[in-house]
């Protein structure tokens, strides 16, 4: 396919009357691309950390997500065991191999908890987010063995662990962030900006929730002052 | 350019063909509205601005009437024209028309930045703040699409509609939304016109006023035929009738005249 | 043969007039047209720097399609060292090849698909069933027109012109394994049965294949960004993943994605952020537990190339949102499918004589009235009736306006260019036509001008012309 390659990119020079090699030219492109310049950034998500907290809990709510904040990672696993018991699911979780999720008391609560991908058999899930932004109350979520893709979207009822000091303002924040964990123009197989439950307005243009993916979406957010 | 140096300037009236033809009223009308602003009005002899040719691809005839028109109004101060739609042919399109020709492109710019639509120049350009005019009737208005969208004609009439004696404006849903005129659109896709038509007399019956209003003749045209095909009485005017207390000189659109509302 | 590879395009006026006389499309239409408006405004009403970011997307583009064959190899570059593979179609054909050609190396019997336009507009359902590969389309809206046998009939929203009555009775007609007396009477349990459908569907497939919203020339990643989730699943439980994109879709950072992605859920469908976007990049890495082994990018010209440089460029900027069809009297009166092939609406209106050539697409671009709605919410500021009107008139100059539009301007024309023959002959007219509707003030029927009548009475004229009676009454003074 090399032909096409080469004919599409000469009818693209052609028509911009160009040979693509003009120094010029490739400096925007070169500058561009290493410099990453901010376009408009809304002032809504410009906040301090109580401000982030307080936008990102009111845009998830508006998306249909639940969000509960706690004081420390210690009490994740009673937060999870409360939210499945009050919806009235089973006292199961499905969590990756992520360290922080690892590390806390989770043998305090009745909860049963396996590892690993999803397979589409679970019906709970846990994950802790990679950055959450509040102009939106968008989670940033990062593939890997920690936090599988798959428990984003299989388990019915997904909970994921927000640390508020990762909770960024807008999403070229959050994008810089990802920029410094991976390397510059580096990413992992998957990133998920994830806003609310799956939903659709397919049928009749009437919107319903858990179309493909979770049905419920609650977001613990750790906030340790 | 403010008022004070506006005034007697003079104004060349264009009038749109559909006025010429149909509705001299309006003409009046505007010629009346100007005059009383303190501008001297004068009607040279005119035919088309080009629209129709332009819109339908007809690059060369869209031109030459464009040039026409230059040639005719340019010695004018302002040139003013009750209709969104030519005024926005004139103002927006002019110019782009002659594209290539740097010379004639920088004549229409000249020229396009004299012309304006009749209510929004009274109102921008002559400072107008009320008018005499008394109308104690219901309107409702649409907003015509080319001027509210091409020149930014939204507030302006109701700005001077609120000055009218008695004259209470009940907003109809939607008055933003297009009446499915469209110039040739109308005739060429007449059933989807007829359609987008329905649609807009159902909001405006819906408002319950019992006068329609509007600042170009061809969605009145539209609109007024929809109401009488679904037999609905109504009363339907150019804005610039009822700005210029001239709703006795004849006849709702559509209606016969000697027809007593 | 499908509606992908012979448009009605030409038929437009005849596909109206059924359109027009559907009762359920009109019901549908009726609700989109309220809907989708109100949710934008609301959307706009809450972002103070909607108007900015409007033009901050429109300059990222056309910075970007200015240097677009340079970001094109940097994405390429990227891909590849990120484990990927980009192949480059020149046509639909090719397009098709390249996907068909990766289904057999791999031996796959069944894909699904998340739901992309490139792929309507290369026809590759077609291409794949000829070749053994059933493909499930698994947006739900898609998933409903796939049972139907039809094309989307909107850009995000493919099933939009269909009632809930007539989903129920496809699901009846499609599902025969479940019992037919199960309860569908709700949205909901039309939801879950598609649900339960498609998610073994999910995991059985051989390769995922999705659209992208965008592609990233900074880290060689492709965007899909969804609601229900179904491009996801596509895409990350099947051992290969393969994108359709065409050329356009390329991004040069994440910054530059990230002022996009504000303005387009929002004049998509109202929301602040679409459900899930999702940003992939290569195969699954060394330690992951899931994801794909394989990570395909077929990059589509399709004739796009050839637009750059022309009036027709700005169509380029187009990132799919919907929101000009939206807004569009012609497209609430008649729907999608009446336009005859993949794109409809506005954008469609553009798009389409691009890409099928103007004898077929030349419909499209005249069946407007130019309110200029859609351009005033474009988030893109494409100036769509601009490049209507651009299409009528390479129409006009090719001699394919129809010969009755012809005459009837040049007729016009001749007489608008003569003024004092013009005021003769119109003063004659407007007299004639006066004195016929004196009593009425109206006309019923014109000969010439049915297409005004069959659906609205016509206006008389007061009898004497502006300019004759101005000339009459000023000269007496």
């Amino acid at each position: 396919m090399s032909a096409a390659r080469d004919e599409i990119l000469g009818n693209i020079r052609r028509s911009l009357r160009v040979n693509g090699a003009e120094a010029p030219r490739r400096a925007n492109v070169d500058s561009r691309l290493a410099s990453a310049p901010r376009g408009v950034i809304p002032q809504r998500g410009q906040l301090d950390r109580k401000g982030r907290i307080d936008l990102f809990k009111q845009m998830a709510s508006a998306a249909f997500a639940s969000v509960a904040i706690v004081q420390s990672t210690g009490e994740v696993p009673a937060e999870a065991a409360r939210w499945l018991r009050d919806n009235n699911l089973p006292a199961t979780l499905r969590k990756g191999a992520d360290l922080r999720l690892a590390a806390m008391p989770w043998q305090e609560t009745a909860l049963e908890i396996s590892e690993g991908r999803s397979e589409g058999r679970d019906l709970n899930a846990i994950s802790h987010a990679f950055a959450g932004v509040a102009e939106s109350g968008t989670l940033i979520m990062t593939s890997g063995p920690e936090n599988p893709s798959t428990l984003n979207f299989l388990p019915d009822n997904h909970i994921v662990v927000l640390s508020a000091g990762d909770l960024d303002g807008d999403y070229e924040s959050a994008f810089a962030g990802v920029r410094e964990k991976f390397g510059k123009g580096q990413m992992p197989r998957t990133v998920n900006m994830i806003t609310g439950p799956s939903r659709s307005a397919d049928i009749a243009q009437t919107m319903l929730l858990g179309a493909h993916g979770p049905r419920k979406l609650h977001i613990v957010i750790v906030d340790e002052g | 350019m403010n008022e004070a140096t506006a005034r007697g300037k003079s104004v060349g009236l264009m009038a749109t063909c559909l006025v010429d033809l149909f509705r001299p009223t309006v003409g009046f009308a505007a010629a009346k509205l100007l005059e009383d602003a303190g501008c001297t009005v004068d009607v040279p002899s005119q035919t088309c601005c080009g629209q129709p040719a332009y819109n339908s691809g007809d690059k060369a005839h869209a031109r030459a009437l464009a040039l026409q028109m230059i040639e005719t109004f340019e010695k004018y101060d302002y040139v003013v024209t009750p209709s969104g739609s030519c005024g926005g042919t004139m103002i927006k399109h002019y110019p782009e028309m002659f594209e290539g020709d740097p010379e004639l492109q920088r004549r229409a710019q000249r020229f396009s930045a004299k012309c304006f639509e009749l209510v929004s120049f009274l109102t921008d350009v002559m400072k107008i703040e009320k008018v005499a005019s008394a109308f104690p009737r219901r309107v409702t208005y649409h907003d015509s699409c080319s001027g509210l969208r091409e020149l930014g004609v939204q507030a302006q009439p109701r700005k001077l509609l609120a000055t009218v004696q008695g004259l209470e404006l009940v907003e109809m849903k939607d008055s933003d939304v297009c009446c499915g005129f469209g110039g040739t659109f109308a005739v060429k896709f007449g059933e989807i016109s007829g359609q987008i038509v329905e649609r807009k007399t159902q909001d405006i019956i819906a408002s319950e006023a019992p006068v329609l209003l509007a600042g170009d003749l061809g969605c009145l045209m539209n609109m007024a035929g929809r109401l009488s095909r679904k037999g609905r009485e109504m009363e339907v005017r150019h804005v610039a009738e009822v700005l210029a207390n001239m709703t006795d000189e004849a006849p709702p659109i559509g209606e016969p005249a000697g027809v007593a509302r | 043969m499908s509606i992908h590879a012979n448009p009605t395009t030409p038929q437009f006026k005849e596909n109206a007039h059924k359109a027009l006389g559907d009762p359920q499309l009109q019901e549908a239409m009726g609700k989109l047209r309220v809907g989708f408006t109100a949710a934008r405004q609301m959307a706009m009403a809450k972002l103070p720097e909607f108007e900015a970011l409007r033009d901050s997307a429109r300059d990222i583009k056309n910075h970007t399609l200015a240097h677009l064959d340079l970001y094109l190899e940097a994405y390429e570059k990227k891909v590849t060292e990120s484990g990927g593979h980009v192949h480059f179609a020149r046509t639909a054909e090719e397009a098709r090849k390249a996907i068909v050609d990766i289904c057999k190396a791999r031996g796959a019997k069944t894909v699904t698909k998340g739901k992309s336009m490139v792929s309507e507009e290369i026809a590759l359902n077609d291409a794949l069933q000829e070749a053994g590969v059933t493909p499930v389309e698994t947006d739900l809206g898609e998933y409903i027109i796939q049972l139907r046998g039809e094309i989307p009939s909107h850009i995000i929203a493919p099933a939009v012109h269909l009632t809930k009555d007539q989903v129920e009775n496809d699901f009846r007609r499609g599902h025969t394994h479940l019992p037919a007396d199960r309860d569908l009477r709700e949205p909901t349990q039309l939801l879950t049965e598609a649900r339960g459908i498609l998610r073994e569907k999910f995991l059985a497939a051989d390769i995922g294949i999705t659209g992208a919203n965008f592609l990233i020339a900074e880290t060689g990643t492709s965007i899909i960004v969804t609601n229900e989730g179904n491009g996801d699943l596509t895409q990350i439980l099947p051992k290969c993943h393969i994108v359709i994109a065409s050329i356009e879709k390329i991004t040069p950072t994440l910054e530059d994605v990230s002022q996009l992605l504000r303005v387009l859920a929002r004049s998509a469908t109202g929301q602040e952020m679409s459900v899930y976007t999702t940003l992939s990049t290569g195969p699954r890495r060394p330690d992951d537990v899931d994801g794909p082994e394989e990570y395909h990018v077929v990059l589509l010209d399709n004739g796009r190339s050839s637009m750059i440089g022309t009036q027709f460029q700005e169509m380029l900027r187009c990132i799919r949102c919907g929101a000009c069809m939206n807004h569009c009297p012609v497209y609430h009166a008649v729907g999608g499918h009446a336009y005859g092939w993949v794109y409809p609406g506005p954008m469609g209106a553009v798009l389409t004589p691009s890409l099928i050539g103007v004898e077929k697409g030349g419909q499209l671009p005249n069946a407007s009235t130019f309110c200029g709605r859609c351009e005033s919410v474009c988030p893109m500021r494409i100036p769509l009736p601009g490049m209507m009107r651009h299409w009528r008139e390479r129409e006009f100059e090719r001699h394919l306006a129809p010969a009755g539009v012809r005459y009837g301007l040049g007729a016009w024309a001749f007489f608008a260019k003569r003024p004092s023959l013009y005021r003769a002959a119109t003063r004659v007219a407007m007299h004639v036509m006066g004195y016929y509707a004196r009593k009425t003030g109206k006309f019923h029927a014109l000969p010439l001008a049915s297409g005004w009548t069959d659906w609205r009475d016509f206006p008389a004229p007061e009898g004497e012309t502006f300019q004759a009676k101005w000339k009459r009454e000023r000269t007496r003074k």
